[in-house]
């Protein structure tokens, strides 16, 4: 196989990485308001992503610096054409990354309610993104003769790509309240699987026309294979659900989206940004790629160290295996301070005094 | 002035900055809380654990910072600079896309194992973890360093006429590149003091606070804070002798305006210490001069010649071409601004020495069980790690300044690497978002050192001893640590 070929095929798996992975904590933290309906359960929400949500979001700066590395003109035509909504997916994923670690650094209703706002919307506005993003990447875009886009936001929002957006959102969604519910224990266990059956449907719905338009677009025999799979890895996901079969039902939605991420950049290959101008201006594994010094040199890297990343995260995924319940929460810092008041008040709810 | 260029550049320049604020600070930190840490499980002294939970909280609510604004790093090359990426990816992409697998992986995850896994962790094992993000923070600077050392002096590459772009050679003369050398070992020292001085500071003022149970664990801390800064503060005094000599040799033009040097000076360079002169920085009025000095730093001998930057600027004209409307090169001026390299070169190594005094003058303040509890003592120690972190700024904008007009020293100008679609418009949106999340980031931040400082270190608490099987009480325990 051409080295570009691995590296395009290295940079499908991270992307799918991340969206298997990350996908599931922008779900919980989209499901934190519907979810939970106390403090306490907010906190077992939080604290199911809390020592994985950073490993998580790192697939995508790698994934980021392997399309530099080794599709130059991929990483420049890409993101200084994408760049509004690059732009609003970095905001979201700086206040959702802080939000995490500063929430439970003060008490007071007030300080964590506004953390939780930044943790909701940090997690939307990506899973809807990343979702328009990659449906214009494999639609195609107006690119011209010198690799440059020459459209603006709107020409990326169109019914397509709005679409893809809505896919992921869904997805995420789905697969964030499987995760909930794999890793919870208690009454929030059981409402995290109800909820992602009812959402996984029109999750399923969403993404079964998304998938069929991609087909009809630039499919082949190999894409349909694949939807068809992820496709039936989803309907099983959610029946497992019903049985409350939650580890199958997590790796449904695991499958579902790896599958369908996978299946995107088959209908991509051999191009990496389809030009909506010409035929002729649309990058190509071959005309956006590094040297094959350079491609050489990264895929030595990459075939000794990623065994080792893989190792060591899930090794953490196994030691933070145990489901955690409203009764694993440490109550001290609560009772400490700002709710001495147990009529349930803050009393100080700017957190000012204390 | 191409105005997407200007804001392009103000916000690298704003989002950099900020970021190497908490990029120092953790560097040195996570190396510290290790090392308190380890102090405990060999001493088993309380007050260890206490001052590594509490610097080590500390460290979290920094690091957060880092990890969230080094993002925006990762995307910007190709936001904001998409002609640069195409014409470096070849060799720049590499050392960020390793950065990122073994650096980010590793820090990211055993961060996480060490914020949660009091509980669950044997606790050398738990130790071990705050070892290995540390070793990760090392191997992400190598590698982005190495990055940022290839545009100042680019080897083991060639220029593609047909592809139009520099294309590697040799990976290993890249990561191995003589600036570099220099340069991890001065940012790593550095790096270490920015960590000593924020420990030292918050230690003073609790010492002079608090009651007198507490005294001797502050204590501790602060001299053995004291000792690294003055350690760190020696090394990085010798490393930046060092980048000085390769920085006169690789990019000549940058030493000639670190010291404002405008006429060739053949022997026995002065190194003046203040200047007042014309706003420019061409004609001076009055100067404070160390005969002599400038020569020895630029090359190691007291009277060697150095060049100056008319000299330099016909060279590089020469070089390089006049001609603004030439493809290859579209600026004939090869001169930094002046003003910023000079005083920025100058505030660097101030500040860095007065924050070594520092270290040193509180070893012999509380030397033989000694120690000041005046206010003054706690203002001075506290006013220090925010004097080593502009240090740090300042460092930077003078390497990264005294390098313009080029991106990639000799091969790209910064005015040629920015992205051509994209519009005024909408870097003004990005500069603003970013510049206005920044500051009320820094605001909440600073409230909650603040915070924590006010409080202090918590009573000393046994951490639970892991075990691999669990009873059925010991599963329904509360979480040692959750968010």
């Amino acid at each position: 196989m051409e080295l570009t070929t691995v590296w395009f095929c290295l940079i499908a798996i991270l992307w799918m990485g991340y969206f298997v992975l990350e996908g599931f904590d922008f779900g919980v933290g989209m499901l934190l308001p519907i979810l939970a309906r106390d403090e306490r359960e907010r906190r077992v929400m939080i604290n199911t992503i809390g020592p994985v949500w950073d490993g998580n979001e790192v697939w995508v700066l790698t994934a980021g610096g392997a399309t530099f590395a080794a599709f130059p003109e991929w990483y420049a035509t890409l993101f200084s054409g994408f760049y509004l909504p690059l732009f609003l997916i970095l905001i979201a994923l700086i206040v959702r990354g802080v939000s995490f670690e500063y929430r439970h650094q003060r008490p007071g209703a007030t300080w964590a309610g506004w953390w939780d706002r930044a943790v909701i919307v940090g997690s939307f506005v990506p899973a809807l993104l990343w979702g328009v993003a990659f449906a214009n990447i494999v639609y195609g875009v107006p690119i011209d003769g010198d690799k440059e886009f020459t459209g603006n936001l709107l020409t990326l929002l169109h019914p397509f790509g709005l679409l893809g957006g809505l896919v992921t959102l869904g997805l995420f969604l789905t697969h964030g309240a499987m995760f909930v519910a794999l890793k919870t224990d208690g009454d929030i266990r059981h409402r995290a699987r109800a909820l992602a059956v009812r959402v996984g449907v029109v999750a399923a719905v969403l993404a079964v026309v998304f998938l069929v338009w991609t087909q009809v677009h630039t499919g082949d025999l190999a894409t349909a294979i694949i939807f068809a799979v992820a496709a039936v890895a989803l309907v099983a996901g959610l029946g497992a659900a019903l049985k409350a079969r939650e580890g199958w039902a997590f790796l449904g939605t695991f499958f579902a989206i790896a599958l369908a991420v996978a299946g995107l950049f088959v209908a991509l290959f051999p191009d990496v940004m389809p030009s909506t101008t010409s035929p002729d201006f649309s990058l190509t594994t071959e005309s956006a790629s590094a040297t094959g010094y350079t491609l050489t040199v990264m895929t030595i890297i990459a075939a000794i160290f990623t065994p080792c990343v893989l190792a060591y995260q899930a090794w953490t995924y196994w030691v933070f295996r145990k489901r955690i319940a409203v009764h694993h929460i440490p109550t001290e810092e609560l009772e400490e301070e700002g709710h001495k008041d147990h009529t349930g008040i803050d009393p100080d709810p700017g957190g000012v005094v204390a | 002035m191409d105005s997407v260029l200007d804001l392009a550049r103000w916000q690298f320049g704003i989002t950099t900055v900020y970021h190497f604020f908490f990029v120092p600070l953790t560097i040195g930190l996570s190396l510290l809380v290790a090392i308190m840490e380890t102090i405990w499980l060999r001493t088993r002294k309380q007050e260890w654990l206490r001052l590594t939970k509490f610097f080590g909280k500390l460290f979290l609510i920094n690091i957060a910072m880092g990890v969230v604004t080094g993002i925006v790093q990762e995307f910007q090359f190709g936001m904001n600079w998409s002609d640069y990426s195409r014409f470096v990816g070849d060799i720049f992409g590499a050392p960020l896309a390793v950065e990122a697998l073994l650096a980010f992986f590793l820090e990211s995850t055993f961060l996480g194992l060490w914020i949660f896994g009091w509980d669950k962790l044997p606790r050398s094992l738990h130790a071990g973890c705050m070892w290995i993000v540390h070793i990760g923070t090392l191997a992400s600077s190598w590698f982005i360093l190495a990055a940022n050392s290839w545009m100042q002096h680019p080897v083991g590459y060639h220029f593609d006429k047909a592809t139009g772009r520099a294309e590697l050679d040799d990976f290993w003369a890249v990561m191995f590149n003589k600036v570099q050398l220099g340069t991890f070992p001065h940012v790593i020292l550095a790096a270490y003091m920015t960590g000593a001085a924020f420990i030292l500071g918050i230690s003073a003022v609790l010492y002079v606070k608090k009651a007198e149970a507490d005294r001797s664990m502050y204590r501790g801390g602060m001299r053995f804070a004291a000792w690294v800064m003055v350690v760190a503060g020696i090394g990085v005094g010798i490393s930046g002798d060092v980048q000085g000599k390769i920085m006169t040799d690789v990019q000549p033009m940058k030493m000639a305006a670190a010291e404002a040097l405008w006429d060739t000076s053949d022997t026995c360079a002065p190194f003046s210490i203040l200047t007042i002169g014309t706003r420019d920085g061409k004609h001076k009025k009055w100067a404070l001069e160390v005969p002599c000095v400038l020569s020895f730093l630029a090359t190691g001998h007291t009277d060697q010649r150095v060049q100056g930057i008319y000299n330099l600027q016909k060279e590089y004209r020469e070089r390089y071409g006049a001609d603004t409307s030439s493809t290859t090169f579209s600026s004939g001026d090869y001169t930094p601004i002046i003003p910023i390299t000079y005083w920025s070169f100058r505030w660097m190594m101030g500040l860095g020495v007065v924050g070594a005094l520092v270290g040193l003058g509180l070893l012999w303040l509380t030397r033989k069980n000694k120690a000041p509890t005046a206010r003054w003592f706690a203002v001075v120690a506290i006013a220090s790690p925010v004097m080593v972190l502009l240090g740090n700024s300042v460092g930077w904008i003078f390497t990264e300044m005294g390098r313009q007009p080029w991106v990639v020293f000799g091969l790209l100008t910064t005015s040629q690497g920015v992205s051509p679609g994209v519009s005024a418009a909408e870097v003004w949106i990005s500069l603003v978002g970013f510049t206005l999340v920044y500051l009320v980031l820094a605001v909440v931040e600073v409230g909650l050192l603040v915070r924590f400082v006010k409080k202090g270190a918590d009573p000393f608490v046994e951490p639970p001893t892991p075990k691999w099987r669990e009873s059925d009480e010991d599963r329904d325990k509360p979480l040692t640590f959750a968010y």
